[in-house]
């Protein structure tokens, strides 16, 4: 599959989205909870505790909406500053309780607008990733679609990433990329493979940890398998001495591009 | 067949020679003798701009300086211990033309990256100081940039210093890709372990800071400062009128814009900022009685 084909599955109308995940995964143990305390509650990013395994967790997740009427509600899973800062709260909330945390990153990048500049779209980010890095709670990132540039990262400081295997993670859109660069919107297949933007190159190049393969649609057996790893690994987590815990993270992040 | 050239029109009679390849590699310095402040359009005398440290004397506009000009009139004389000035970047991806890219961003520049970290001293006070150079490709973060100043960092952490950076950057380098992301996580990582050791962190935000730069460590000082009108936000404002589909209004992302909405401390003009950063930092070296 070429990296294009790849942007297309990632991207697909279809895909199941966070919600879908949530809803699978956790059933009806999900609670919901609302707004960041400062200024509203952000309908692109869905939180709230549930049940994994009979182990509390907090889950935190972009959704994109599948119909037009969704994507609208949910503006289209990009979040404005009060999205990033309610996942912090919720994370924060998990921390106190040791509780570990589940991010499911789906966007195509956080909102530029006005308003997101307004309330400080890039504070918001910045403040996540300095807060994420030293969370004394577990914390497992699986992008399940496309994974924005700072959008994502901004769910993304985590003890691991994971990837479905059609998602894809970027620091720019292909389409960004070619018009950039080579000021040509049909260089975007190109953009596509010279970005190594999939599952497969990144878990090349060690940015993330597991490829999670994927059937066309949820199915039950890919469920339950998916809800069993994410425990290992959570319980695996929890189980480290913070201060392990905190070293591996940052120095998972540190030795990324490091030069000799 | 005739050669290429024939169709070619040299720009000057120069182009091409000996003298001219020599004159455009080096690093642009405006050694004009009038300048016209693009702000007031006023002409001014270069000497007294670079007086004035390049801030128009008529309108107050601050023009952008490389890192060099920032550290020469930033820190005490020769106080400033320059690190890793060696450490070049690598096309990780094999990116078209990337590695070309960066050997012309060098020569232009006269710079190995988009930033230059070391120590010194602002008034009588050590600190670590990371300055970022609009020159190197936009001031974009590519792996060395981010691990130039993640070593700021940990130098700064182990050394108990405070450390001040002046951010500039067109945001991510894209010839990096997933690299250019992760020093956004990695940069971050050693800023909050640099915070929690209680050690000071001044950002000066310059013009201009946008993209990863921004939504990092430009915004993880614990105090931030801002020269007058600098263009500082997360989305660019020619992505933002494409995505809205509207113009923006007036001084929307300039500093002023900031402060107003509660992202910067305070606005520090140029030539106050030196004395502005030795008082900051005195505050906080500074033992009670003392």
């Amino acid at each position: 599959m070429k990296a294009i084909e790849r942007v297309a599955a990632a991207r697909a109308i279809d895909r199941p989205t966070a919600l879908d995940y949530i809803g699978r995964l956790f059933g009806d143990s999900f609670f919901e909870l609302h707004g960041d305390r400062r200024f509203g509650d952000d309908r692109a990013i869905v939180s709230g505790i549930a049940e994994l395994n009979g182990m509390p967790v907090t889950v935190i997740g972009i959704e994109r909406g599948h119909n037009t009427k969704e994507k609208v509600f949910r503006n289209f899973g990009s979040a404005h500053p009060e999205g990033y800062r309610k996942a912090l709260r919720l994370m924060k909330q998990a921390e106190k309780f040791h509780r570990p945390v589940l991010c499911l990153v789906d966007t195509s990048g956080a909102y530029c607008g006005i308003g997101a500049e307004e309330r400080g779209e890039g504070q918001a980010i910045a403040e996540n990733l300095f807060e994420m890095i030293t969370l004394k709670t577990p914390i497992l990132s699986i992008l399940l679609g496309e994974g924005g540039s700072g959008g994502a990262l901004g769910l993304a400081v985590a003890d691991e990433v994971w990837m479905l295997e059609n998602a894809i993670y970027s620091v720019i859109s292909p389409e960004g990329c070619a018009s950039i660069l080579w000021k040509d919107s049909s260089k975007t297949a190109q953009a596509a493979e010279c970005l190594k933007l999939t599952s497969q190159d990144l878990y090349k190049m060690g940015v993330i940890e597991k490829i999670i393969r994927e059937p066309k649609h949820i199915e039950d057996k890919l469920v339950d398998s998916l809800r069993n790893i994410i425990y290992n690994k959570l319980h695996e987590k929890k189980a480290l001495p913070v201060e392990q815990l905190l070293e591996e993270r940052y120095q998972r992040f540190r030795r990324i591009g490091a030069a000799d | 067949m005739l050669p290429n050239s024939l169709f070619k029109k040299p720009l000057n009679a120069l182009e091409g020679s000996e003298w001219y390849n020599k004159v455009t590699s080096k690093p642009f310095v405006p050694n004009d003798l009038w300048i016209k402040c693009p702000s007031c359009k006023s002409m001014l005398l270069s000497s007294d701009l670079e007086e004035n440290l390049q801030v128009c004397p008529k309108c107050r506009h601050h023009f952008r300086l490389n890192a060099r000009q920032r550290i020469a009139i930033t820190v005490d004389e020769d106080s400033f211990q320059e690190f890793d000035k060696d450490l070049l970047s690598k096309n990780l991806l094999d990116f078209p033309d990337y590695t070309k890219k960066l050997k012309n961003a060098r020569l232009s520049s006269g710079e190995n990256e988009s930033v230059i970290c070391g120590t010194a001293r602002i008034g009588g006070h050590a600190c670590a100081l990371s300055v970022m150079d609009s020159s190197f490709m936009m001031g974009s973060m590519g792996s060395v940039t981010g691990e130039k100043i993640t070593r700021m960092f940990e130098y700064a952490t182990k050394n108990r210093l405070p450390i001040v950076i002046f951010t500039v950057s067109g945001g991510a380098r894209m010839q990096e890709g997933i690299f250019s992301l992760m020093q956004m996580a990695k940069t971050s990582g050693a800023a909050k372990r640099h915070s929690d050791a209680g050690l000071l962190y001044i950002t000066v935000l310059t013009d201009p800071t946008t993209g990863g730069v921004t939504a990092s460590f430009a915004m993880e000082g614990g105090i931030i400062l801002a020269e007058p009108k600098a263009l500082v936000g997360f989305a660019g404002p020619r992505v933002i009128e494409q995505t809205i589909r509207q113009r923006l209004p007036q001084g929307f992302q300039r500093s002023e814009f900031l402060l107003e909405k509660g992202f910067v401390d305070a606005i520090v003009p140029r030539g106050e900022l030196k004395e502005t950063l030795a008082r900051l930092i005195a505050l906080h070296t500074k033992e009670e009685g003392q």
